[in-house]
């Protein structure tokens, strides 16, 4: 009891003594704190304003001074329709196999050695974007180009796989895939979160019940994980829907629009556009391409929210 | 009122009952698998080894044996072929089992694969562009192509100048929503925060030339625009790790310091923050490492240029990941020698990424406070 009244005695004291200073050094560490805070909701205003001001003209000018000399929904919808495919592609593929590696990691492989695995999952994600593009155009592309005259010559009758097909891999389908590969650490971190925290009484009852490891990760992991899922997948698509440099270099385009997957004339996707043309640009063409990325900027905001909608909402129940 | 009805077994799988008991048993069956209508402990491992061996021998008749090849089929056929030996000798649904537990592993694989021939390539392609030039020397009016000094200097500045914006802006919000924040403004910062993490590096790059623009007119190039850019792209980053490591910080600390009669700034700056520090560090790092490596923002602010520059706010200044992009999109009249400077460049920035992540995981595990 009295080590109790010291305490509080000596913290009244000090309180006491060194009132003023204390409240003006509160009031500055939390106005500081404060003003950070709004500072970042002002930056991601700042971002849309600061896009639409430089954007708008484009959106207001006649058709004959943009690039192309057509109109500005003419000239982004090629690319809009290149983005959406290429994110579509990449996460289509990225889904299954994130899903794989994080049973792999919380069901499948030994527990201690979840974490290291873990790691080497994370390692993908800090890979820079450039040298995906690199690693897709030197060793990527080329490789896939035999499997990709197999698909034309036995699966040609299916229209994306119509070909003709590419000699140089310069394809939308090797671009789907580096993008598989760059956004599936962040589709399996998610799902990981999630399957491995099924409460465990779920599965020890299903396992009790006779189920084996399949039909209980099916049971039980599967449906628990499954809002989880499929924001994971929501992200990842936002990823690879902004991602530019990977399909820069890739992707050898002629703004067709086109499902073909396999040929050399692809449509390209509004973050590479403005990569190869901004540094020539200028005058108007510049503001074009600013407002085609309010364009992206818009499209991924819708996907970011739907994505942290779900998530959200399922942390609720 | 008779009995209740005992539970309908009808529609479940007839080998349910005689195979409950193998698969209840497991544990305990699995070391005698001779009697017990089990496949042996080694069984996945000799069905994908045979698996391999068999795809071997038949592209290698067919005359088109690679490795790849061999690994996708190989995994394909011992998908099967467990599926086959597990259903004749413990039936249908721990052969399903089996099947798709080698199918996971398999994907595991997979996924993997990519991160190994990226590092394989990386360095094999790498190592040659490598010389004392390449550090030393810019390419200014340089036939041979020059060094990349240039871009490793711009590097470094334009990232340090991206960290000095991010993290007393990042660390002061995270303090805010961890210590301070309630209401609408946190859970605004919150959402905006995770939506802020989805923006794309490009369009961070054309937020602050749009901005720069306003203010310097057109065609604006300088190396602190990328900074402004990088930072849009950090910040959230930052935010999310470090908000992760106040939040382990346990309450008592705050409260004994409180009891003590500590003002809240000092308990945050002296307890709070000392005791997450290797955690903040680490955070740092990791959210360094991400954006060290960025290059579509930079490439349409800090622009291409072939001499030194030191001074952020004097012109276009180069940077090592715009620099592999240049030197692979407009190679010079030997392009051979070009790539292997892309490469170099490349191998030089996953380098510094790779030492960052090590560094940092080091960091937090050599310096961490232990909370209990």
């Amino acid at each position: 009891m009295a080590s109790v009244d010291t305490t509080t005695n000596a913290g009244q004291l000090l309180a006491a003594a060194s009132g003023g200073r204390r409240r003006r050094g509160d009031r500055i560490f939390s106005n500081i704190a404060v003003i950070s805070a709004v500072t970042i909701l002002a930056l991601l205003a700042g971002v849309a304003l600061f896009l639409v001001t430089e954007g708008w003209p484009a959106l207001t000018a006649s058709a004959s001074e943009l690039p192309g000399k057509e109109a500005f929904l003419d000239y982004v919808a090629p690319l809009a329709f290149g983005t959406v495919l290429a994110g579509a592609l990449a996460t289509v593929i990225a889904v299954p196999l994130a899903v794989a590696v994080a049973l792999f990691i919380t069901h499948i492989a030994p527990p201690r050695l979840a974490l290291t695995l873990g790691f080497f999952v994370d390692l993908l994600a800090a890979i820079p974007s450039i040298i995906y593009g690199l690693w897709g155009i030197f060793v990527l592309g080329p490789a896939a180009v035999p499997v990709m005259k197999w698909l034309e010559e036995k699966l040609g009758f299916i229209p994306i796989f119509e070909g003709p097909a590419s000699a140089t891999g310069r394809t939308m389908l090797v671009a789907g895939l580096v993008l598989a590969v760059m956004i599936l650490p962040i589709v399996s971190a998610i799902a990981r979160e999630a399957f491995s925290q099924t409460p465990r009484k779920l599965q020890e009852g299903a396992q009790a019940l006779g189920a084996t490891r399949w039909e209980m990760i099916k049971m039980t992991v599967l449906p628990f994980g499954k809002s989880s899922v499929i924001s994971g997948s929501m992200l990842g698509l936002g990823r690879a829907l902004g991602e530019t440099m990977a399909v820069t270099i890739i992707l050898s385009v002629s703004g067709v629009i086109s499902f073909n997957l396999i040929s050399q004339a692809n449509p390209s996707t509004i973050a590479a556009n403005i990569a190869l043309n901004f540094p020539d640009s200028s005058g108007i063409k510049i503001n074009a391409l600013i407002a085609t990325g309010l364009v992206l900027f818009a499209i991924t905001l819708v996907t970011n929210f739907i994505a942290r909608a779900i998530i959200s909402r399922s942390n609720v129940q | 009122m008779s009995a209740p009805p005992p539970p309908d077994f009808s529609g479940l799988d007839p080998e349910l009952a005689t195979e409950a008991a193998g698969v209840g048993g497991r544990g305990t069956l699995l070391g005698s698998s001779a009697s017990s209508g089990l496949l042996p402990g080694w069984a996945p491992y000799g069905v994908f080894a045979a698996a391999l061996a068999f795809c071997a021998a038949v592209l290698a008749a067919l005359g088109i044996f690679t490795i790849a090849l061999m690994l996708v089929f190989g995994a394909v056929v011992a998908v099967f072929g467990i599926y086959a030996w597990s259903r004749a000798v413990e039936g249908s649904r721990r052969a399903k089992d089996r099947a798709i537990t080698m199918a996971i592993v398999a994907a595991f694989g997979v996924a993997m694969a990519p991160l190994i021939s990226l590092l394989y390539e990386v360095i094999k392609r790498g190592v040659p562009g490598l010389s004392a030039e390449f550090f030393t020397e810019d390419a200014r009016g340089k036939i041979s192509g020059g060094g990349a000094e240039h871009a490793i200097v711009g590097t470094l500045v334009i990232t340090g100048i991206a960290v000095a914006i991010s993290v007393p802006i990042g660390l002061m919000a995270a303090i805010y929503m961890n210590e301070y924040g309630t209401g609408k403004l946190r859970r605004a910062l919150t959402f905006f925060v995770d939506v802020m993490t989805g923006i794309p590096s490009i369009v961070a790059g054309l937020f602050a030339y749009a901005l720069f623009e306003i203010f310097f007119g057109p065609g604006i190039r300088m190396g602190v625009m990328g900074s402004v850019a990088l930072s849009v792209l950090m910040i959230p980053i930052v935010i999310r790790a470090s908000e992760e490591v106040l939040k382990i910080v346990p309450n008592h600390l705050r409260e004994a310091s409180y009891a003590l009669g500590t003002p809240k700034w000092k308990t945050i700056s002296k307890i709070v923050l000392p005791t997450a520090f290797a955690g903040l560090v680490t955070a740092v790092m990791i959210a360094t490492a991400r954006i060290i490596g960025e290059t579509a923002p930079l490439l349409v602010t800090t622009g291409v240029v072939d001499s030194l520059n030191t001074d952020p706010f004097g012109g276009r200044m180069q940077n090592l990941a715009v620099y592999a992009f240049n030197e692979y999109r407009s190679p010079g009249i030997d392009k051979a020698a070009s790539y292997d400077r892309a490469w170099a460049a490349a191998l030089t920035l996953i380098a510094i990424v790779m030492i960052l992540n090590v560094i940092a995981r080091l960091v937090y595990r050599r310096y961490k406070t232990e909370i209990r």
